[in-house]
């Protein structure tokens, strides 16, 4: 597979180490009164769907950033490629 | 119709006109007292031995496609009981003494061989591992055996002792452990259960669930709805996208794994071996092709088919230890597809609706599973109470913190 | 022997004779020659046995999709079994054994499975052979075993070397016949990058078997003169003997060179093989089509083969298999082959057509609505049985046959994502369908275009619209005028009635093997292969799945499409595995890495293990030391007595730097870290988020905003990568930023009560090492040797009084010399990898063992270090019911209670007088060593509830090693409890 990178183009996947779900970026808050629900269910629990998965890719043999690639899980096909820490922000992450 | 060797020397000398079908295929009718969903291994072993072990009746089996078209005839053939935990051991034992009885059993040659498997060790934090495991084995009752490089290299002598980047350090075997004719495993339960009067139906894709007041009364399929008391649902692989009809979300990712056949070659491998050091792990067929795989392709994937940085990587690993494999051929390459856990270990489970069970998250560890997985879903079924062997299987262990994690990689189902 | 079947013309070069082997018998042929062509010359038709019955058996083909004629090539170590006797190029000196044949080909002992047929019907071995239980595995399955298979394998390592390279291009058109010749001349003269690969050593594909005029030229000429004209290029690479395998993701290829295949031995420096993964923006499938037999009774006699073989061998290499041919057929081809036959001079018995209204022979006799319904001849066809249009039967006498159903299209590439082929009524044959890999077209025969025009036609337009379509000019090639002869067939199967009759000829399925897969309800396609073996041999079915599915559909009663479709898988050919390998065997396996202090220690004589990919110093053997635990002993005693040298290089280090790298760290850690000041050091303990351990190591701060951190030598790797998930994917707007410098710094442990005097030596004049001035835990940026910049921590793993010192990578040679040369008042002594497993089982220390992705805080006696005041990775999971259970696994010490005995790794723990299974599994032992400072083994254990157990005797099992006796639980800090002497 090849991923295009935003900042260097188009990479062979097997350059990137692969974590699953953009879900993840999603953290629960600590506090919260049902934070271990939250965190099992973050934890554990999976779309897994059958079709366009967004999902986290390391660019370890590269420049090591975290990417949220959407690729069809049924084509392989990649139709986005964004930077994680992007779109972590535009998700309200902070600090 | 029982099979015999009688009874091949009569139809040979009769033109064969006596053999009548392995298994009916049967129309579906309104409603069972038990739906299973999958015709793989696993969901004909269920209907098996709820008609057989549990003298259950109305059963039926459907299948989205042809049975035995998942994963039971898409892995490397492997059984055996090498595991470290509690709650996967004697769940393991128990499915390899329901395969030495198979054929006996379901009067069909699955061609159950216990040649022996054969873990090589590489380091002396692996060896630590491994005697760990091997005594963790033969507590739970079933066999393991340490063996001496020396030893191993008597019955590999190919093995590549010379320049290995990861000498060889000995290794753990399992002399019962071995393979079976895969598909013959789905035909000798769907055979079997025919026999005993459950429905096989092909071609019959389940769409949907129908749940009234948190009760499953039963499935849409392609071919109509069909009522039932209980539904089981047994499609590793497809898990998530069948239950997310059922509103569920699930402790698992779907991954792909291949796996490779090499052309017919003259017996060279006596056994199961697996390299501890690589990913790669091998065996041979009685047709005389090298069977072997190694490693998941790593991304969620529903595709079948995989890249080839894995063949690659799953090549070098069977190059590092069998040099003389070079020249052999890659016949072909197929991909199936790994319910993979959130702690590499499977589902056997009631759901939190009513009369809806489900069986599922194998990783690769599926096809050695099948007459245990069969029986205890059976049981479950059949009971509403876990079998003794399967207690650990269920979905609560996530919350409850009690994963059974054998390689300790956590909750990232690629890595296990 | 000379070659008798050898025919004027062909394109091979008579100017040169060589030599071969086949079995025991030398013979001649030329360059140019496949083993198959050069045999058939000398008048070999028998050149194998079939898989299960053992039946003599000819080339069925001329091309990669033979089933029958495969031989183990060459000798020795360079054994290739399975070969193709079809696409093995003839070299001098070639030597080729038969296979699957005992005692020998012509005399085959198992050649009386096929008297036994009858028994050894479809699935005859799913319903017997089970009784008694255990004869399956002592009898049945070994005799089986030794039946099957087909060729040997040497057992000795391949000597030759493999290759990988990796191309890219805007086209990579594969098959270089007609169709991919127009493709490619189009493309390169548009100015694409061209990538043409054909798996055959001369480009033209049918062009070379068969006698088509070029507008002036041959089809041969014209195809060699294109592919030189190609070649000339700058902006296109021709590859011959490439066969494209496989169609991976996104446009990614990958293909066989086979570079010294046609040679004796690779060439010095060159592989035998190179596997390319080409990256394309497009592809065109331009891979031809494979006739298809029709099914008939005992076809598979040596000399019955594909009519399209029989014009490539006459036209091509100028060989016949025999003197008297006649052709079976369906369609003009069977014409075609008699005519081209007659021009070569060999004589045409009779072309059987079982089309009524066959066209008239010229020069030949048709038999018009005849079937063959027999052949005769055990190691050759002698003879065919025809039946005619009104049912009379009638001997001819022939050598060889020809036979044409018709041609599939070469589909295999378009399924290997999955697409589906779908059936065209018009040709009868499946032709590409469903979703093809992206970017494919196919084009030419392989999309069901059979006329050499419709080739060159569809190339070129093909070609052109990908040319626009990348936004380039097209520029349109002259290409020549060529025959478009229609398609002319009539659908024809098998001939009713017969039954050994075959259609997976290598397999050895029958007619009616299919039939009886149906009458057992095996009758989806997936069925029928997988219970008969149809197409699962060698060649995959490329030439019989279509015939096996048509006898099918005819016994269900439906189509051919009804019945299914015929999917296939890479590898398009059979591949070496040493190709997927490439260079990474061996010592290459992997990467190798080396210490800073490697070749010291090699100088040194040390004993060297792999932990990871890292190679690393287990022990420094001395002379007159004649086992390890010597070796360990001393230096474990010397360093605890004066002082200890080891290269520490290999654990983790990563730099954290930035406003924010505190609060990271206790994001990271479970334990506190904002408040660590600066010049100290803090041991760390990071969870998963799932609240397991996952590494542990030591966070030393040397600025308010940089921290250097340390992870085990095993997760280095993985906790950088967690760090940055957490950083950027967590925590985005923090100011920090992570570096790796693993391999940026040499560092050396300095151990023991003389570390610091030792030290002293070598550190500049300014450093205080004064238990004041640079305490336990303490931490600093310092120079060394006279103003070398260097890091210093003052951390134990051992117990000892210990440093830890760092200078940058370049100088951990020097520097190891150094202060090995600076201790040699103290009797320094380099300790490795076992003496420091020791000292910290002594000292207590969790390592890899402990943290072995199953154990928590808890489970490690640092249950408190997870603070609940901040948010940290794997808190909150850290607190559910079941890692918190009262009889949670605590990490303990254990001594054998006869001193003499061990305790070893991996033993089980049982409470006395306990039955001994897992049910009464008390725990186990983790790491475990012989203490040569207390003079017996040492353990540290996972036990249940084992902080309350202290002094309590358990029985140590280990079944599997034969090892039973009681254990004693203990602290796990064997050496130095209180700590005094690293505060030293």
């Amino acid at each position: 597979m090849l991923i295009n990178h935003p900042t260097l183009g188009p990479r062979d996947a097997s350059e990137f180490v692969y974590k699953g779900d953009a879900a993840l970026i999603r953290r629960p808050a600590p506090d919260a009164p049902d934070a271990l629900e939250q965190f099992i269910d973050y934890g554990y629990l999976r779309d897994n769907p059958a079709g366009a998965h967004r999902e986290l890719w390391f660019h370890e043999q590269g420049d090591r950033s975290w990417l949220v690639v959407t690729r069809d899980t049924l084509t392989h096909e990649i139709t986005d490629v964004e930077l994680a820490r992007d779109v972590a922000r535009r998700e309200g992450r902070s600090k | 119709m029982r099979y015999s060797g009688f009874k091949v020397i009569k139809e040979a000398l009769t033109g064969h006109r006596g053999w009548g079908p392995a298994w009916r295929d049967a129309a579906p009718k309104a409603s069972y007292d038990y739906v299973i969903i999958g015709g793989g291994g696993h969901g004909l072993a269920t209907a098996y031995y709820l008609a057989k072990e549990f003298k259950q009746a109305r059963i039926a089996v459907l299948e989205k496609g042809w049975i035995g078209g998942g994963n039971v005839g898409r892995n490397t053939t492997i059984i055996r009981s090498n595991y470290l935990l509690d709650g996967n051991e004697p769940f393991y034992e128990f499915s390899l003494k329901l395969w030495e009885g198979l054929e006996q059993d379901l009067n069909y040659n699955a061609m159950v061989s216990q040649r022996g498997i054969l873990n090589l060790i590489h380091t002396d934090a692996q060896r630590d591992a491994f005697i760990r495991r091997g005594n963790a084995m033969m507590l739970n009752g079933a066999d393991a055996d340490l063996l001496t490089t020396a030893q191993i290299v008597a019955r590999y002598p190919f093995l590549n002792v010379n320049d290995a980047r990861f000498p060889i350090k000995g290794g753990l075997a399992q002399h019962r452990g071995g393979t079976v004719r895969h598909d013959a495993v789905a035909w000798g339960y769907a055979r079997a259960a025919d026999q005993r009067g459950v429905d096989i139906i092909q071609n019959c894709e389940v769409t949907g669930f129908r749940i009234e007041n948190g009760t499953c009364l039963g499935v849409e399929t392609s071919r109509g709805f069909i009522g039932a008391n209980k539904v089981g649902a047994c499609v590793a692989g497809s898990s998530s996208r069948l239950m997310s009809h059922a509103g569920m979300r699930l402790p698992i990712e779907s991954h792909v794994l291949q796996a490779f056949v090499s052309e017919g070659l003259k017996p060279v491998l006596p056994g199961v071996i697996t390299f501890g050091a690589g990913h790669f792990y091998c065996s041979q067929s009685d047709k005389g092709g090298l069977v072997f795989g190694g490693d998941i392709d790593g991304y969620n994937s529903y595709a079948q088919r995989g890249n080839l940085p894995v063949v690659e990587d799953v090549c070098e690993g069977g190059m590092a230890i069998f040099p003389m494999l070079g020249r052999a051929r890659l016949l072909r390459m197929w991909g199936g597809i790994m319910d993979m856990s959130m702690d590499g270990s499977p589902i056997i489970d009631r759901t939190h609706i009513a009369g809806l069970y489900f069986n599922g998250g194998w990783c690769y560890g599926g096809f050695k599973a099948t007459p245990a997985s069969g029986f205890a879903y059976a049981h479950l079924l059949a009971t509403d109470t876990p079998h003794p062997t399967a207690t650990a299987y269920r979905f609560d262990r996530f919350a409850l913190g009690r994963m059974i994690d054998e390689k300790g990689m956590g909750n990232q189902p690629n890595l296990h | 022997m000379t070659q008798e079947n050898r025919l004027q013309g062909g394109l091979i070069d008579r100017s040169r004779t060589i030599s071969f082997r086949f079995d025991d018998k030398w013979m001649k042929g030329h360059p140019g020659d496949t083993l198959a062509s050069a045999l058939l010359a000398n008048g070999v038709r028998l050149m194998g046995r079939s898989f299960k019955y053992h039946r003599p058996r000819g080339p069925l083909s001329a091309g990669s999709e033979e089933p029958n004629a495969i031989v183990e090539l060459r000798d020795g170590a360079r054994r290739e079994p399975n070969t193709r006797a079809t696409t093995a190029e003839l070299f001098d000196g070639l030597t080729a054994q038969s296979q699957n044949r005992w005692p020998s080909l012509t005399f085959d002992a198992l050649s009386i499975n096929d008297r036994l047929s009858s028994f050894f019907a479809a699935g005859f071995y799913y319903k017997t052979f089970m009784w008694p239980a255990a004869f399956w595995e002592k009898l049945y399955e070994p005799m089986i075993r030794r039946a099957a298979g087909l060729g040997s394998l040497s057992l000795q390592a391949d000597p030759d070397s493999y290759d990988k390279g990796y191309l890219h291009c805007d086209l990579l058109i594969i098959g270089a016949g007609p169709a991919g010749l127009a493709a490619a001349l189009t493309a390169a003269e548009s100015g694409l990058n061209v990538i043409l690969a054909d798996e055959d050593s001369r480009p033209g594909g049918r062009l070379n078997a068969e006698t088509f005029a070029m507008g002036q030229h041959s089809g041969s000429d014209w195809a060699a003169e294109t592919a030189e004209r190609l070649s000339a290029m700058p902006n296109v690479r021709v590859m011959t003997r490439t066969t494209v395998l496989g169609a991976f993701d996104h446009g990614i290829y990958g293909a066989l060179e086979r570079v010294s295949d046609h040679l004796p031995v690779p060439p010095e420096g060159k592989p035998r093989q190179i596997l390319w993964r080409i990256y394309s923006t497009r592809a065109i499938l331009a891979a031809g089509a494979t006739e298809r037999p029709i099914v008939f009774e005992n076809n598979d006699r040596p000399g019955i083969m594909m009519a399209g073989a029989l014009r490539a061998y006459a036209n091509r290499w100028a060989a016949t298999p025999a003197q008297e041919i006649a052709v079976f057929t369906n369609n003009d081809d069977g014409h075609r082959t008699a005519q081209d036959l007659l021009a070569k001079g060999v004589t045409v018995t009779a072309v059987i057509d079982t089309r009524p209204d066959a066209p008239k022979g010229n020069g030949y006799e048709v038999i018009a609505g005849g079937t063959i319904t027999n052949t005769s001849g055990r190691l050759g066809l002698s003879k065919i049985e025809v039946t005619d249009a009104r049912g009379t039967r009638r001997s001819l006498n022939c050598g060889a046959l020809g036979v044409t159903g018709g041609w599939n299209p070469n589909v295999s590439l378009t399924c290997h994502q999955r697409g589906r082929p779908t059936w065209n009524a018009d040709i009868h044959a499946f032709v590409p369908g469903g979703t093809l890999p992206q970017g494919m077209t196919v084009v030419g025969a392989a999309d069901g275009l059979f006329s050499t025009h419709a080739a060159l036609t569809s190339g070129a337009d093909v070609a052109a619209s990908i040319v626009a379509d990348l936004g380039r000019t097209v520029t349109r090639p002259d290409l020549p005028q060529a025959e478009d002869t229609p398609v002319a067939l009539t659908p024809f199967w098998h001939v009713q009635g017969a039954k050994r009759a075959w259609v997976d000829q290598q397999n050895d399925v029958t007619a009616k093997d299919i039939k009886l897969a149906h009458q057992e309800n095996f009758t989806s396609v997936e069925h029928l292969k997988r219970y008969t073996t149809l197409g699962m041999a060698t060649d995959q079915g490329k030439t019989s799945n279509t015939a096996g599915m048509a006898i099918m559909a005819e016994v269900a009663g439906k189509s051919i499409p009804e019945v299914g479709t015929t999917m296939f898988r890479p590898p398009y050919t059979p591949t070496a595995i040493g190709a997927f390998a490439g260079r990474s065997r061996g010592a290459d396996f992997r990467p190798t890495r080396k210490t800073p202090s490697h070749f010291w220690a090699e100088e040194q004589g040390a004993v060297f293990v792999e932990v990871g990919m890292w190679l690393r110093a287990q022990w420094f053997p001395r002379a007159g030391e004649t086992h390890w635990r010597q070796s360990v002993d001393r230096e474990v005693l010397q360093t605890r007595r004066s002082v200890g040298i080891c290269d520490v290089t290999t654990l983790g280090k990563i730099d954290v730097q930035g406003a924010d790298a505190a609060a990271f760290l206790n994001m990271i850690y479970c334990n506190a870290f904002a408040k660590l000041p600066v010049g100290r050091t803090r041991y760390g303990l990071m969870l998963r988020e799932d609240g397991i351990a996952m590494d542990d190591g030591t966070a030393a701060r040397l600025a308010e905003d940089h921290f250097v951190v340390t992870t085990t030598t095993a997760n280095a790797v993985t906790v950088y990568r967690h760090m940055e998930f957490v950083r950027q994917c967590l925590c985005p707007d923090m100011d920090v930023q992570l570096i790796s410098t693993t391999e940026a710094w040499a560092q050396f442990s300095v151990a023991g009560p003389n570390a610091r005097k030792l030290l002293q030596k070598v550190v500049d004049p300014e450093v205080d090492l004064s238990n004041d001035g640079f305490p336990f835990m303490a931490c600093g940026e310092i120079t060394v040797c006279g103003s070398l910049r260097a890091r210093l921590f003052r951390i134990s793993f051992s117990g000892e009084l210990a440093y830890e010192i760092a200078v940058p990578t370049r100088y951990g040679d020097a520097m190891i010399r150094r202060l090995m040369e600076a201790g040699r008042e103290f009797d320094v002594v380099p300790y490795g990898t076992e003496a420091l497993g020791v000292m910290r089982i002594e000292k207590g220390h969790a390592a890899g063992n402990e943290l072995n992705g199953t154990t928590t805080a808890l489970n490690l006696g640092m249950g408190k270090m997870v603070s609940d005041k901040k948010d940290s990775i794997g808190a909150v999971l850290s607190r559910r019911e079941g890692l918190n259970t009262p009889d949670a696994l605590r990490l303990v010490g254990l001594r054998p209670v006869d001193r003499a005995n061990p305790v070893p790794a991996g033993a089980h723990l049982m409470t006395r007088g306990s039955p001994v299974d897992a049910a009464h599994d008390q725990g186990y032992v983790t790491s475990a060593c012989y203490s040569p400072n207390l003079g017996h083994a040492i353990a540290l254990a996972f036990l249940k509830s084992g902080d309350t157990r202290m002094g309590e005797v358990l029985r140590l099992v280990s079944p599997l090693t034969g090892v039973e006796h009681d254990v004693e639980v203990v602290s796990a800090h064997f050496v130095d409890p209180e700590g005094e002497r690293l505060r030293a």
